[in-house]
């Protein structure tokens, strides 16, 4: 499969044994590149999280190679993980700051990230004073002030409700076509895997192996009324179908 | 879709805080406690002691006209040399918790850097914290000389556990993602300290403030008992004093403004501690 441009991220045959002897990873390969969007659906504990983990260098893999610029990753982690001593602005200009960004440059980029997910008018409240909703919008717009090319997602939406997600998954799609970054997300929802990628990849479980992948033929921007289209139910369904493959 | 309707329809997903209100269970339970135990006192120094033991617990409005409204008569009876005893001790107290903050904080930081001095000071903290103290007197009256540095050995040894315990645990609970997120940035130790780990314990920190400040009060005064010079008295030795020739009224008095000393501390930790992270934190009580 030929890219258009050389791929952001690419695994090569990775593969993962932890001390413990557990094989969480085997023989995995994908690549994505700019403006591509891959999801990764699988059964519980299959090493899905591993892969951001080996991506992020967080873990480091036992076999193959993870080529990325470890420099430009953003990462989006299940929790909103906000400092709950820092304000909402405070909190976006964490990783800037880390990053030893000057006072200026931090604070235009944070109101810029924050305009973004249109968390204006919040700059100043607290972690606890925000639905779990504005929480992740404070945490992706975090990830954002860095510019990242490279975007990490570790199930983000998994503890929202319904609405909110979808809400925050029209978000996220919208960011992605303006910032064209490489996304790579974990989800256990197909229809959230189906609607948000360029392509949905499933995997085995442990040791996880990507045993389908399927290309998503719709464009973007989406529109929410496509989870309602025939077409868009029959890739769920081969999705699914190798879901059930996966958990044997 | 417009700007606007979105706007609102995230103003409905904060949470909105109820300004609390003063309500008359606020004033009443207190006054009531404070009656009851007006009443029990009463009680105690007029029907349950024996008369020949009375003498022991004056009556509350002996205690006020013979503790309190006396200014002063002679070298020690009276208000104003109790108070100066309490001044006394008060700086005894705080110089030590001061010692106490420094020392115990930074070994609480040490401490949550290597594990292996955890585990090699622990047992010598706790033994601090259950030992008697005061049977070591003789001890650091040897080693140490002079009242003052004896007296804030005391308070020292007495108030130093739930610092370093508060503290430590506090450093040690700040969540895995939120470590990991400062592992992606490459943030040294210094930065993962001080930006992340420090803030997550202020809240433990000022638990343990509390504590070690009341204990502080505690060590300065039963260090005034046996570590004592000259002239100076701190309350603790004033009370022993009101105790050996009985004067009870006077006794009483400086039992309770010692407790007041403890209280004032106590408060003021409890304002500084709603200042520092009241805006942040929250104490939930269930209901």
């Amino acid at each position: 499969m030929t890219h258009p441009t050389p791929p952001a991220l690419s695994f090569e045959n990775v593969s993962m044994r932890f001390p413990d002897g557990t094989e969480a990873l085997q023989g995995v390969s994908l690549s994505i590149s700019p403006g591509e969007f891959v999801t990764v659906v699988g059964p519980s504990g299959c090493g899905k999280s591993t892969l951001l983990r080996i991506a992020s260098n967080l873990e480091t893999a036992t076999g193959g190679a993870c080529n990325v610029d470890r420099g430009s990753i953003g990462y989006v982690f299940q929790d909103a993980t906000l400092m709950a001593w820092r304000n909402v602005r405070r909190n976006v200009e964490l990783i800037a700051e880390l990053h030893g960004l000057d006072k200026a440059e931090r604070a235009a980029r944070s109101a810029a990230a924050i305009d973004l997910v249109g968390l204006n008018g919040f700059e100043d409240k607290y972690p606890r004073q925000l639905s779990g909703g504005m929480r992740m919008r404070a945490s992706l717009a975090r990830s954002l002030v860095m510019h990242p090319k490279v975007f990490l997602f570790d199930e983000p939406f998994g503890a929202l409700d319904e609405i909110t997600r979808e809400r925050l998954n029209d978000e996220l799609l919208s960011l992605f076509q303006s910032q064209g970054f490489a996304g790579l997300f974990i989800t256990h929802s197909i229809s959230e895997a189906v609607y948000m990628s360029t392509k949905v990849l499933v995997m085995s479980a442990r040791p996880g192996r990507i045993i389908a992948s399927v290309d998503i033929p719709f464009g973007y921007p989406r529109n929410h009324d496509l989870r309602y289209e025939p077409e868009f139910g029959e890739i769920c369904a081969r999705v699914s179908h190798a879901l059930r493959g996966a958990h044997q | 879709m417009s700007q606007s309707v979105a706007h609102a329809e995230l103003v409905n997903e904060v949470i909105v805080e109820t300004p609390s209100r003063r309500r008359v269970s606020d004033f009443a339970g207190p006054a009531v406690v404070f009656a009851l135990f007006i009443g029990i006192w009463y009680l105690l120094s007029t029907v349950i002691l024996p008369p020949q033991k009375r003498f022991l617990l004056p009556t509350p409005h002996k205690v006020v006209t013979d503790g309190f409204l006396v200014w002063r008569t002679g070298e020690r009876r009276g208000f104003q040399p109790i108070l100066a005893s309490l001044w006394d001790s008060a700086k005894i107290a705080l110089m030590g918790l001061g010692i106490t903050i420094v020392f115990g904080m930074s070994l609480a930081i040490l401490m949550s850097a290597k594990q292996w001095l955890e585990r090699a000071t622990w047992p010598y903290l706790v033994a601090v914290q259950s030992a008697p103290i005061l049977a070591l007197t003789p001890l650091i009256r040897a080693l140490i000389d002079g009242s003052t540095k004896q007296r804030l050995l005391v308070v020292v040894l007495i108030s130093i556990f739930p610092i370093v315990s508060n503290t430590l645990f506090g450093l040690l609970s700040a969540e895995k993602s939120q470590h990991e997120l400062f592992t992606l940035q490459g943030a040294s130790r210094w930065v993962r300290l001080t930006k992340l780990q420090f803030p997550a314990a202020l809240p433990n920190i000022f638990v343990g403030l509390r504590i070690s400040a009341g204990l502080a009060v505690i060590g300065a005064v039963v260090g005034d008992f046996y570590f004592r010079q000259g002239g100076t008295v701190g309350i603790g030795a004033q009370i022993d004093v009101y105790r050996s020739r009985l004067w009870g009224a006077e006794l009483i008095t400086a039992i309770i403004m010692a407790s007041v000393l403890g209280l004032v501390v106590f408060l003021f930790f409890g304002w500084l501690s709603r200042r520092a992270i009241g805006k942040w934190h929250i104490t939930t009580r269930g209901q």
